[in-house]
């Protein structure tokens, strides 16, 4: 039984290191998501006026939402290349358990586009003015609240591997599956901006974190199956 | 296959029978909505007195609310249909549940508009982001992402099965949206708005509000049943039966 | 008359109520048609289809004439 532990504790690392690498291999797309976050929160200020007390009313929600856009481009990717090249189904096909192999694709999938957009936050987080004590609330919030989403995103992504796709498509599935990490991320921030207690929200996130890194590769390998075999 | 399923059961479900099944049932379906829905709205518009406090403008209520009670039954049903169809891979429930979603979404749409027209006159306001509303909001966008997807794929089986699978997860996520959304508007007290129908519902307001029920489901099984039809025939394209309804159609 | 135009007015918010009213009729008139269309295109093509199937048919039986 331990030996079978092992062989799949080194499948997983191979996955992740793999898929690291191939990242790696082009790392210019990695920061694709972080200039069209920046430049998106450039933005507001042009938008709304600028303004100090607007700004930093706003500023923990646009970030927020921005993040989400951004990931949102980038989630097309995850598994674009290798329906491309037929390597997704051959792991569909391959002895390991599909489940682990997938959640470590998406765990590389977030290190490389969700965590630069964490390590940035801050910036556009000053950029709008929001106050020094909140900064940390929000990187917790985005820290538990990208995994959800990528985890989320997966399982739709893989419904859609091999269909002509639209980026479109993908937006509108994934939105109402958003709201309410959306909604538990930015009341904890607001609710830190207020000098309330913002601990209740962020349980809530992290047990749908929790909840979501046990189901969400197995229904990310039941929708890959649908997806592929027809 | 389950063999405590009752024969008849699977016999319904063999494409051809279900097309005499449903093309028998549907006129009359058809003709009781039709019926039931002017008694109805006879009720309601011209024999129901007008609110107390609402004036006329509650009437909108007898198209709003069925709407309301059909968004969210038929989501019920494409939910049910899409369990059966992924874990049995049943045609018919396949069918069933990809056709709901387009009359679903037309009901979720006539609910939001209805209501935004309700609104605006009775609490100032054509929309508010209260639980309820944004949730009925999401179910539309759950009824257009699931026909999205059902036409993205070549194979309309597969389609169906990950449209099956899209439904199924937006059925575990409303409950959720209308859960956090409730949470959110209790941390951002200022404005809800509390979204009722008239104070109290005489005896005169009741009977044309579930007689109008009644009417939109048997709207839904006719219309359901139609476009299920279409589906079979497109589905089974090649088989006999089909042909021989596209020859005895053409002498028409 | 005066009856007539009551109702159509509704208490003044005949604005609201009559365009609901209307949208939902138009809406459910439509998913009515929708299937309708459909399936006549449908078994249009199928004959179509079918008529084409035939000739070939025809075709591979009869005798082909020389040129």
């Amino acid at each position: 039984m331990s030996e079978h532990a092992a062989s799949l504790s080194r499948a997983c690392a191979a996955m992740l290191r793999r898929d690291l690498l191939l990242a790696w291999r082009r790392r210019g797309d990695i920061a694709m998501p972080v200039l069209y976050a920046l430049i998106v929160t450039t933005l507001f200020p042009f938008a709304l006026g600028p303004e100090d007390t607007l700004l930093l009313r706003i500023a923990g929600g646009v970030v927020l939402v921005t993040v989400l856009l951004a990931m949102l481009l980038a989630l097309d990717a995850m598994f674009a290349s290798d329906i491309e090249d037929g390597s997704l189904e051959q792991l569909v096909l391959s002895p390991q358990p599909l489940a682990p192999m997938l959640g470590m694709k998406i765990l590389a999938h977030w290190i490389t586009t969700a965590l630069p957009l964490i390590v940035i936050s801050p910036l556009m987080a000053a950029m709008l003015h929001l106050p020094a004590a909140v900064i940390p609330v929000l990187m917790l919030a985005l820290l538990l609240a990208t995994p959800l989403l990528s985890l989320l995103g997966a399982v739709l992504v893989a419904l859609t591997a091999g269909t002509r796709r639209s980026g479109m498509l993908l937006a509108l599935m994934l939105l109402p599956l958003c709201v309410p990490a959306v909604i538990f991320a930015a009341g904890a921030v607001a609710a830190a901006q207020q000098g309330l207690p913002w601990l209740a929200p962020i349980s809530w996130l992290a047990a749908g974190l929790v909840l979501a890194v046990v189901l969400a590769p197995l229904a990310c390998a039941a929708a890959l199956r649908i997806a592929l075999d027809a | 296959m389950a063999n405590w399923i009752p024969l008849w059961l699977h016999k319904l479900s063999s494409p051809p029978t279900f097309y005499r099944f449903a093309g028998t049932l549907q006129p009359w379906a058809t003709a009781l909505a039709l019926l039931t829905g002017a008694i109805a709205l006879y009720g309601g518009l011209v024999l129901a007195p007008a609110d107390y406090q609402q004036g006329d403008a509650y009437r909108i209520i007898f198209i709003h609310v069925p709407s309301a009670w059909m968004s969210m039954f038929i989501y019920g049903v494409m939910g049910l249909a899409s369990f059966i169809a992924l874990v049995w891979r049943i045609k018919l429930a396949e069918v069933v549940a990809m056709e709901s979603a387009p009359i679903g979404a037309a009901f979720t749409f006539i609910t939001l508009v209805t209501g935004s027209l309700w609104g605006r006159p009775m609490w100032g306001t054509w929309w508010t982001w209260d639980a309820r509303l944004t949730s009925e909001l999401v179910l539309l966008f759950l009824f257009l992402g699931v026909i999205g997807l059902y036409h993205a794929f070549e194979d309309r089986r597969q389609g169906a099965r990950a449209a099956a699978f899209l439904a199924l997860i937006g059925i575990i996520n409303v409950p959720i949206v209308h859960f956090s959304v409730n949470w959110w508007n209790t941390l951002h007290q200022g404005s809800t708005v509390k979204v009722f129908g008239p104070s109290k519902m005489s005896g005169d307001m009741l009977w044309p509000l579930l007689l109008m029920m009644l009417a939109t489901k048997l709207y839904y099984i006719a219309s359901l049943f139609r476009r299920v039809r279409t589906d079979l025939l497109a589905m089974e394209n090649g088989k006999d039966w089909v042909r021989k309804i596209a020859e005895s159609e053409a002498d028409r | 008359m005066s009856a007539l135009h009551d109702f159509l007015a509704m208490g003044g918010y005949a604005a609201y109520v009559w365009p609901a009213y209307a949208l939902f009729f138009v809406v459910l008139v439509a998913d009515a048609i929708a299937p309708r269309a459909r399936r006549k295109r449908l078994l249009r093509e199928l004959r179509a289809r079918l008529a084409r199937q035939e000739a070939r048919q025809e075709k591979h039986r009869a005798p082909p004439s020389s040129p």
